[in-house]
């Protein structure tokens, strides 16, 4: 069943008392909470338990992927779609591969840390209910939003507005689908 | 990112601050994007955007002519094949380089004072890539042809060159075009959602809120974000050192006296940032005082870049004095000539010019009172541009034009057409530049929410 709201979400003036709210609402036992900065805080990263990524690893594959597609591309040129005999030289003349190796390598992985980002992001997300709230737009200035989604066990619409209020936001909303 | 380079700012307290005291997020926020999200373009951007489009015309005209002509209409003839088109290319790819720098090695360094310079160098660096790429297509002779560079399945059945500088080229620079936009894209998504969120405008509005792909500052997204941000700078670390060593192997693998010689990689990456950041200083000085940014790119930047200037200043001067006297110690009478040529011969003002330029000039980079002064720090930065410009003519031209046997000699010098595409390139881009500051936050908004301060979490939440 769809819960009737998306979520609670509660409004802080500053990184500290948001960095304190996500603490207190992991301890509480909340899981499905997201924070909103208009910048990265790292203390707010630890208190929601975000330590690993996949990034990472994507990347690394994309770098792979790329390093092989390099060299295996000139081999094949090189050596067997197009041979060319200079003075008797070896055809496969792996030196002279290595830089355009190294710059696929580069290519393949920025763009597999693009893409990757996106992906784990989800983006581009063409609407997002956070957005119904009309404060909410404040989050890429200067304030700093705490949310706690409905699909969490723990909610309730009453019990869980009640604890954030007692964790002295500016205001605390209800967050429409 | 984050922890340590938001405490700099209150650790050390005997240092002038990065941003001036007072901001707020909102402060900071509301000024730079309102540079962008103002109804009135001001004077001050017309002015320059008109002179700038008026050369674009030229650069139009002049690579409309060289459609109908070839080649031919520019000074180039042998053995001087090079010329002018390839002294552009690389004095532009190379002033791109600074911008990676900022952006990324500097990020990897924790140097937080990049933060409120680093995307305009950025912007920087995509225009002065993309003016670079001009010369080598339209040099080709051919320029409609130019994706026969690539390798791709054809029925002429042929392939490129994979041992080939040049084709090492193409890749170098298309995948440093490619991985700086990227980088430069990623870094703008959250200024892009605050102009989204606070643009009035609908168009605006819908425009900015596309680009921003629906960003909304989620701390997970964040956390991807910040890992997204050090893979890309180190990824581009190593990329930016190697193209301007890819660069310079276009010159080290061949065998003309003057080009062959295992100091240019080194040489050329440093002479890149030096001619780089004069770049950067050209654009920072002027826009920090039309648009009133004193307090966001302070004193402070302007005395760092001096620094990073004299610095690679200095390796530039010590490569000018190794060449010569490697050339000497050789014994190679056809290298030793080439640098007598380089000092007496024809060319010899442009040689002198350049050391002046380079070596002697900016020795007064030296002194504090020089290096915060804007108007000396300003013509400084000309007289580097022009420099390192001069420097490439010198290796090219000079060089070419002299090589082993004297019956094969020749004298190069541009023609108009030369100096119009030249020159139309510097306006292609400041125009482009021009449309970026109105267009885009030409300093990145959330990185420098960070310096403030306040961005800093005082109280221990860690566990």
């Amino acid at each position: 069943m769809r819960a009737p709201v998306y979520g609670l979400m509660a409004e802080f003036e500053n990184p500290t008392t948001l960095a304190a709210a996500a603490r207190q609402v992991r301890e509480k036992g909340y899981r499905r909470v997201e924070a909103y900065s208009p910048f990265a805080i790292e203390e707010v990263n630890e208190a929601l338990g975000l330590h690993h990524n996949r990034l990472p690893f994507i990347v690394l594959c994309g770098g792979i992927l790329g390093g092989l597609t390099g060299y295996l591309m000139q081999y094949y040129i090189a050596v067997i779609d197009f041979p060319i005999n200079v003075g008797g030289r070896p055809l496969h003349s792996w030196p002279s591969f290595i830089i355009i190796t190294f710059e696929l390598t580069i290519l393949f992985s920025a763009l597999a840390t693009v893409l990757g980002l996106l992906g784990l992001c989800g983006l581009p997300t063409p609407y997002h209910p956070v957005f119904n709230v009309p404060r909410f737009a404040q989050a890429s200035r200067d304030r700093f939003f705490l949310c706690i989604e409905a699909r969490d066990p723990l909610f309730d619409r009453h019990d869980t507005a009640v604890f954030l209020t007692s964790l002295h936001p500016r205001e605390v909303t209800e967050v429409a689908h | 990112m984050g922890e340590d380079q938001r405490n700099q700012v209150s650790v050390q307290p005997g240092r002038p601050t990065l941003i001036a005291p007072g901001h707020t997020f909102a402060s900071v926020t509301d000024k730079i994007s309102s540079i962008v999200l103002t109804r009135r373009t001001p004077l001050f951007w017309f002015v320059p955007f008109l002179i700038a489009s008026a050369l674009v015309m030229v650069f139009l005209a002049a690579v409309a002519y060289l459609f109908i002509r070839g080649v031919g209409i520019w000074g180039i003839k042998v053995p001087v094949m090079w010329g002018w088109a390839i002294t552009n290319f690389v004095w532009w790819i190379g002033i791109g380089h600074a911008g990676t720098l900022i952006s990324a090695i500097l990020l990897l360094l924790r140097q937080s004072w990049r933060n409120s310079i680093n995307r305009f160098a950025e912007a920087m660096t995509l225009f002065a890539v993309a003016c670079a790429g001009m010369f080598p297509l339209l040099h080709l002779g051919r320029p409609w042809l130019f994706y026969w560079l690539f390798p791709y399945p054809n029925s002429m059945g042929v392939q490129p060159q994979f041992r080939s500088p040049l084709v090492w080229d193409v890749f170098a620079v298309s995948t440093y075009a490619t991985v700086s936009a990227l980088f430069w894209f990623i870094g703008l998504i959250p200024d892009l959602a605050t102009l989204r969120d606070r643009a009035r405008n609908r168009w605006a509005r819908a425009t900015y809120g596309i680009l921003a792909m629906g960003w909304r500052g989620a701390a997970s997204h964040w956390q991807k974000y910040e890992t997204a941000s050090l893979l890309l700078a180190g990824l581009a670390t190593p990329l930016v050192l190697s193209v301007h060593t890819v660069v310079s192997f276009d010159f080290t693998v061949a065998i003309v006296p003057g080009w062959h010689s295992t100091i240019f990689p080194p040489y050329f990456v440093a002479g890149a940032i030096y001619s780089g950041f004069a770049m950067v200083l050209v654009l920072a000085i002027p826009l920090r005082a039309m648009y009133g940014l004193e307090d966001l790119i302070t004193m402070r930047h302007l005395d760092n870049m001096a620094k990073v200037m004299l610095a690679t200043g200095e390796i530039v001067a010590y490569s000018y004095l190794f060449e010569a006297f490697i050339s000497w110690y050789s014994g190679n009478r056809f290298e030793i000539f080439s640098m007598w040529n380089r000092m007496t011969g024809p060319y010899a003002p442009t040689y002198w010019l350049l050391i002046f330029c380079n070596l002697v000039f900016p020795q007064l980079l030296w002194w504090k009172k020089i290096r915060t002064n804007i108007v000396w720090l300003f013509v400084m930065s000309l007289d580097i541009l022009l420099g390192m410009w001069l420097e490439r003519y010198v290796i090219i031209v000079v060089s070419l034009s002299r090589d082993f046997v004297p019956s094969s000699w020749g004298y190069y010098w541009p023609t108009i057409w030369d100096v119009a595409t030249y020159v139309g390139t510097i306006g292609l881009f400041f125009f482009l530049f021009f449309l970026f500051i109105r267009s885009m936050p030409m300093i990145s908004i959330f990185e420098v929410r960070t310096l403030l301060p306040q961005a800093e979490v005082t109280e221990g939440v860690e566990k």
